[in-house]
């Protein structure tokens, strides 16, 4: 039923299980059909990364990240969706942010997961500090252009359902 | 009234703290405006702010343009584009 999906967002410290999200939105239902993942892990950059330092705002970043997943239960048939963050010192293999999208039919899902994480990139207020392996200074990481222009094409992708 | 200024990431360290509680002068009704004004505050300010067009700013939590009045803002903040994800 459109509107009654309401979305999960959790901002943690902590690790998460994709397994055991997965399962807390799937288990005892038999009506949906797909599931699609998004996991972002912290690279090591060849070598040269000890640990990603991600500040937040916190408040906002629930709020924000609500707000978007709000809008892609209301552009797509989901029947479900999880939203998850962390923040604070994550090093390299480690997850840093799930998405979770579940529907009846791929499509929805995997365009809902792909619209949820180019806003998630250019709109929810997170910030990486790069440690550097060889203890040299590291710097905040720049916002890539090209993360603006993928959350701006889906401006006229999708059209909204009623 | 009192408005909360939050800072984060590199505006945080350039300006030195966290946040702070200011009182608006008369005449500061739009983001810009209260960008301008602050980046007069001092050195620290003018370093953090000195290219007010990359500033992203939130009111009360909630992302707005720099042309947006803030009148009645309770919390302002101001940080760097993202890079969450």
């Amino acid at each position: 039923m459109p509107g009654a999906v309401v979305p999960t967002v959790r901002i943690q410290a902590e690790d998460f299980d994709v397994a055991v999200e997965i399962a807390r939105m799937t288990q005892g239902r038999a009506d949906i059909g797909a599931v699609v993942t998004f996991s972002g892990l912290c690279r090591d950059e060849a070598g040269r990364l000890a640990a990603l330092e991600l500040e937040h705002y916190p408040g906002m970043a629930e709020a924000e990240i609500g707000r978007i997943a709000a809008e892609a239960v209301h552009r797509w048939p989901l029947q479900g969706l999880t939203a998850i963050h962390r923040h604070g010192r994550i090093t390299p293999g480690e997850n840093i942010v799930l998405v979770v999208a579940t529907s009846a039919h791929r499509q929805a899902a995997f365009e809902a997961a792909n619209f949820l994480m180019d806003y998630l990139k250019s709109r929810a207020p997170f910030w990486k500090k790069e440690h550097h392996t060889d203890g040299s200074q590291g710097g905040w990481v720049d916002a890539k252009e090209a993360d603006d222009e993928a959350a701006s094409r889906w401006k006229q992708a999708v059209p909204k359902r009623n | 009234m009192s408005t909360r200024l939050i800072y984060f990431a590199w505006v945080r360290e350039r300006i030195g703290k966290p946040q702070e509680d200011v009182e608006l002068p008369a005449g500061i009704e739009t983001v810009a405006d209260l960008l301008r004004w602050l980046k007069s505050r001092g050195e620290e300010y003018e370093h953090a702010l000195q290219y007010p067009d990359v500033i992203r700013v939130a009111i009360n939590q909630e992302h707005v343009e720099h042309r947006e009045k803030i009148s009645g803002a309770r919390e302002i903040a101001l940080f760097p584009p993202m890079t969450g994800g």
